[in-house]
């Protein structure tokens, strides 16, 4: 069965963006987390990141009360990884790097263990072709920044097990999460249509049409965007989204997919946004 | 290094600093009992880089029950959390 001990501590390998918030949410609700990272620095950052999250949450009143934080460790190997009730994979967006690492994360896990991507736009089937005991695996789609978006994607590959779906579901009231449930197919429902329309936004600057502010501006104020497209690509960072729209231009040839020259350029001069302090808008240090 | 009580900023002087601040991160002018949040202009997302500003600005650190978004909602609200911060860490 899968994840049988729904109590126990998860595994999230990948301590960027969303490994740190995805961390961040769950020791906010009192679950233990062994964080893992090939990058030393990337690593060494994490608990800085991830305080930063919960000071976040905190600050928007959106921690549960009375509960007190999970334990955090962390790790440069998949050591400890047959622990983890659930093992949440949110590493950089490469086909390549996924599949080694989920057969890694495979080996090293327990049959039944609830093996998650936090893919943005590769569809599980992919991983689950290659991958021992595909039954076991799930695409969930964690926004930025997890612990204030309640909403989570979960994607169904055509061979993810009923009870790894159950499990799923386990882990989303366990986070105070709610899932969503939806088919499997390149960038999902979420990412095939925002980044799709992220790209269009970049398009319009970079044609002069109107000026990033404007742009972020209208879709605010007129059609309820609550950050606005271009503010969102800095959220999510400049360099994955760029992957991102690769993943969906390759899968689906749709020409509205293929990253925009501004976003490339973006890209090339390092600045990818929130993470690094400069993307459409310039950032304080944190 | 931390300043002494006599270098500290005055209320108005607080004021000053954070409506300073706030113009020029959102290129918008700020009454002091203005809600920041209301408007739209200033995201939650920014709420934590006014927390980052504050602490690093007027030394002092915020935590627990007080990093709760009504201390940083107004010009006015954040000016009375930096003095009452203050007052506790001198006591
Ligand atoms: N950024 C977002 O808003 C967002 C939202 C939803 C989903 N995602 C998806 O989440 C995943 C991670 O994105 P991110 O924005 O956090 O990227 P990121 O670049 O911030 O972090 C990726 C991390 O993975 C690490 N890594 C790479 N290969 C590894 C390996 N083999 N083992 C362990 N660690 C490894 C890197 O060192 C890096 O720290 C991607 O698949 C992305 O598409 C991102």
């Amino acid at each position: 069965m899968t994840g049988g001990a729904g109590d126990g501590p998860l595994a999230v390998i990948g301590a960027g963006v969303m490994g740190a918030g995805i961390t961040a949410l769950a020791l906010g609700h009192g679950v233990p987390v062994r964080l893992l990272d090939v990058d030393p620095d990337k690593l060494a950052a994490a608990p800085g990141d991830i305080r930063a999250h919960l000071r976040q949450a905190q600050l928007m009143g959106v921690l549960p009360p009375g509960v007190a934080p999970g334990e955090l460790t962390t790790a440069a190997s998949l050591e400890g990884v047959e622990g983890a009730t659930a093992v949440i994979e949110a590493v950089t967006e490469h086909l390549k790097t996924k599949v080694e690492l989920h057969c890694a994360i495979a080996d090293a896990a327990a049959p039944g263990t609830l093996r998650i991507t936090n893919t943005s736009s590769i569809p599980v089937a992919e991983l689950a072709e290659v991958v021992p005991r595909p039954q076991d695996l799930v695409g969930v789609h964690f926004m930025n920044p997890p612990s204030l978006i309640k909403t989570i994607e979960v994607i169904r590959g055509p061979q993810t097990g009923d009870a790894a779906l159950a499990a799923v579901r386990a882990l989303a009231q366990r986070l105070g999460r709610r899932p969503i449930v939806v088919a499997d197919g390149p960038g999902f429902v979420t990412s095939l249509l925002l980044h799709r329309m992220i790209n269009a936004a970049a398009d319009i600057v970079e044609q002069g049409r109107a000026t990033v502010a404007d742009v972020d501006a209208l879709l605010e104020g007129c059609l309820g965007h609550p950050t606005g497209p271009l503010r969102t690509a800095d959220l999510i960072g400049i360099d994955n989204l760029v992957d991102s729209l690769r993943v969906l231009h390759e899968r689906t040839g749709d020409a509205g997919c293929s990253p925009s020259p501004l976003l490339l350029r973006k890209v090339a001069e390092g600045d990818y946004g929130r993470k690094t302090g400069r993307g459409f808008y310039e950032y304080a240090a944190r | 290094m931390p300043e002494s009580a006599s270098e500290r900023l005055s209320a108005a002087g607080i004021e000053h600093r954070l409506h300073e601040f706030l113009v020029e991160r959102t290129k918008t002018e700020w009454e002091p009992g203005q809600d920041l949040f209301a408007s739209g202009v200033v995201s939650s997302l920014f709420a934590m880089e006014l927390v980052v500003f504050v602490e690093k600005a007027f030394d002092v650190v915020v935590e627990r029950e007080d990093l709760a978004m009504d201390n940083f909602r107004t010009i006015s609200a954040m000016t009375d959390l930096v003095l009452r911060l203050r007052k506790a860490a001198d006591a």
